[in-house]
């Protein structure tokens, strides 16, 4: 890989994300195996930097660079402590002086993985920020697709729940578009960004309309608090128009997978009914996201040799 | 007292219809005569051949800082900016630490500049409400007299429509007009940037140009139905412009500026989240650019001012989120303005002077925006032709914060004159 940090997935091309699934695969053996060591990273040191609470990414980071011989070492900062504190860079500066090849960061702002990377010369993994991107999530989202359904290439992709806020729709707009699948998006209308058909999507006026002939129905986490700042009405109001059912899920490919980045509300923005059904591929993506964040590692850290 | 002799720049003096090349005779601090082939004497001569000689730049609205904030900037280094920048006179906004919301803090501002300035009139501006909290009339009366130009509650806009109205009626009693930071704060929500395509691929939260257009049109009826004045600040959205245009055309009195960030930059110089890109209002898109150049051109907007407002680097150099608003903007005025409004076709030097000089002469009703025989000499050289390369390193303000860093534009200031007295005149 010649690139020195992985901070979205805008631009990256198709050749390159196939070549992350690809080795993602073969790392998934290593997951799978009884015996999870391998020698890809030894010597490496790798952190995670995080400003925002997380258990799956966080963890999955952690367990990819362990199963790999990895150094690894984490940072909690909450945000506050951002604004009071040491600023981005600084802390970014301290790390590359004690010789971190890898920041893993994530950050409730937008575009601070982008002024950390500046900064540093360790490569920089952004695990989401703010409202723009979160890429390996939407590369475990396709690893996982990829799988069962052979290609990504004309595929229907219905996303469903707050887009606005997810950095996780972006990031699958932008890799799943790549790849040649086609992204329908729904939402309140509160909870769609404006002109976000100009990044290659487009926007159904119904989660039915979404749904109609989907190869995959992913939905989104709705927090509670974006009822109460008055996003809309109520949750009861938001089920009734726009929650994943086992309804709606029939209205797609009969083997459409049912997916979520997790963590779920369930019964707000999916049934636990449609989370739980045969279709539903939700663990499987925990699995692709050990696999997919094993292969960024090992890629990124090989780059001196490329 | 020196005595110059501005020799064969051409003149350029809207207020009084003039553009041509002259020479000028500045006298004890005056305009002593202006004619061909005026004698020296003993008078010290400036070569002006190639060049124009045109009033002072007057700023309708900047922020200097001072008292309080004075490690962003402060009324020695601004002032010095000021000069830089073509600036004979600016209005200096309230929000310092304390507010310039009573006499003591007025006094302060202009004991300062008068004494340790560097020879630009500083023109404070008060607060509408105590501390900008939009709650209790500050002492606009006692303020007056102390010295202020105006009143704003500039960067904390007055939410409650009925103190505004109050203030605009008793305000008017002290010969005080309003200057609005027009916004709703509610439809800014917790926005960074404006909100169009750039704000949903960049993922930052969005200010939609109604929060500017929504306490616009309020500004205007409320100044409509008292009869009285209002002067729009900062205008950046294509619909605020056409707000006043319409007003203006059934006789409100309203009065309005833009800046040169707004005719020279839009918000996708935001792509890669550089702070120095975040202001507020925010950049916004190409058809509003245009439409605020419309409205200069066609004197729906009367002036260009330039929110000149210095951070420290430390304040920039952080998230989007986290940036400090504003871009230090006295030593760009100039060239922006130039190069997008006189240079691409759209309006004469002469208009340009208008809009930079004249015109926020004649609201402030302050001395200069003109060269009349007799007028103070508040004037500047300028050489709209010559190419510059801008370079915050070496700005005069402390804020070297610009999202115009490195880029390429026309027009240098040569010479800056308060008063007879040459305050500025560029390294060669």
């Amino acid at each position: 890989m010649k690139r020195k940090d992985l901070l979205g997935l805008e631009g990256v091309s198709r050749e390159e994300i196939t070549s992350i699934l690809d080795t993602a695969m073969t790392m998934r053996q290593i997951v799978r195996s009884s015996n999870k060591k391998t020698a890809h990273l030894q010597g490496k040191s790798i952190v995670t930097l995080f400003y925002e609470n997380s258990t799956r990414t966080r963890m999955s980071f952690e367990l990819a660079s362990k199963y790999m011989s990895a150094a690894a070492a984490n940072i909690s900062a909450s945000a506050s402590s951002v604004a009071k504190g040491e600023t981005l860079i600084d802390t970014g500066v301290t790390l590359d002086q004690m010789g971190t090849d890898v920041i893993i960061i994530r950050h409730p702002m937008s575009g601070a993985p982008k002024l950390l990377a500046k900064h540093v010369k360790a490569s920089v993994i952004n695990a989401g920020d703010g409202m723009n991107e979160h890429p390996t999530q939407a590369l475990l989202d396709m690893m996982t697709m990829r799988e069962h359904l052979g290609s990504l290439d004309g595929i229907k992709v219905a996303i469903c729940g707050d887009v606005m806020h997810s950095r996780v729709a972006r990031s699958n707009i932008y890799g799943l578009t790549t790849m040649g699948a086609n992204v329908v998006l729904c939402a309140p209308p509160t909870l769609i960004p404006v002109q976000i058909e100009k990044l290659g999507c487009t926007v159904a006026d119904t989660i039915e309309d979404a749904c109609e002939g989907a190869d995959v129905v992913m939905g989104l986490r709705i927090q509670r608090e974006r009822q109460q700042k008055g996003l809309f009405p109520s949750v009861a109001e938001y089920c009734d128009n726009w929650e994943i059912t086992p309804e709606r899920v029939a209205l797609a490919k009969k083997h459409a997978l049912v997916m979520h980045p997790g963590p779920m509300n369930r019964g707000v923005e999916i049934a636990s009914s449609a989370a739980d059904s045969d279709q539903s591929v939700i663990t499987q993506q925990v699995e692709s996201g050990v696999a997919v964040r094993m292969a960024l590692l090992y890629m990124l850290t090989r780059k001196e040799q490329a | 007292m020196e005595k110059y002799l501005i020799r064969g720049g051409r003149v350029i003096d809207p207020a009084n219809g003039i553009d041509a090349v002259k020479d000028l005779l500045i006298v004890d601090g005056k305009i002593a005569d202006i004619g061909e082939n005026l004698t020296a004497g003993d008078a010290e001569a400036i070569d002006a051949s190639g060049k124009v000689v045109a009033p002072g730049f007057i700023d309708m609205h900047c922020h200097l800082r001072d008292p309080g904030l004075e490690y962003k900037e402060d009324i020695i280094s601004g002032t010095r900016a000021a000069a830089r920048g073509g600036f004979t006179g600016v209005c200096c906004m309230p929000n310092t630490k304390p507010v310039n919301d009573c006499a003591a803090v007025t006094r302060y501002i202009l004991e300062k500049a008068e004494t340790k300035g560097s020879g630009v009139h500083v023109y404070p501006v008060g607060a509408i409400s105590k501390g900008l909290e939009g709650k209790e009339m500050a002492e606009i009366g006692r303020m007056k007299e102390a010295g202020i130009i105006a009143i704003s509650d500039d960067g904390k806009p007055v939410s409650n429509s009925n103190l505004l109205r109050l203030a605009m009626q008793y305000a008017d009693h002290f010969g005080v007009f309003i200057m609005s930071h027009s916004e709703d704060k509610n439809l800014v929500g917790d926005g960074v940037m404006n909100e169009g395509f750039m704000s949903t691929k960049l993922g930052l939260p969005g200010i939609t140009r109604a929060a500017e257009e929504v306490m616009i049109a309020r500004d205007i009826l409320v100044a409509e139905a008292e009869g009285k004045r209002i002067h729009i600040c900062h205008i950046s959205t294509k619909g605020g412009v056409q707000l006043v245009r319409e007003a203006k055309a059934r006789g409100v009195r309203v009065t309005a500026e833009t800046t040169p960030h707004y005719i020279g930059a839009t918000d996708e110089w935001c792509a890669d989240y550089d702070g120095n890109t975040r202001v507020n209002p925010p950049l916004r898109e190409e058809s509003d650019r245009l439409a605020c150049i419309a409205g200069l051109v066609d004197g729906t907007l009367d002036a260009i001012a330039t929110d000149h407002a210095p951070h420290h680097e430390d304040e920039k150099k952080v998230e989007f989120h986290l940036a400090a608003s504003g871009f230090s903007g006295f030593e760009t005025a100039f060239c922006i303005s130039n190069t997008e409004l006189v240079r691409s076709g759209a309006m004469s030097l002469s208009d340009l002077v208008k809009l930079m000089s004249a015109n926020p002469a004649r609201l402030l009703g302050v001395p200069g925006g003109k060269l009349g025989v007799g007028d103070a000499a508040d004037l500047v050289v300028l050489d709209p032709d010559r190419k510059v390369v801008v370079d915050a390193k070496k700005f005069v303000s402390k804020g070297k914060n610009t999202p115009f860093d490195g880029r390429t534009y026309y027009g240098a200031v040569c010479i800056t004159m308060v008063g007879g007295r040459v305050i500025d005149r560029e390294q060669a």
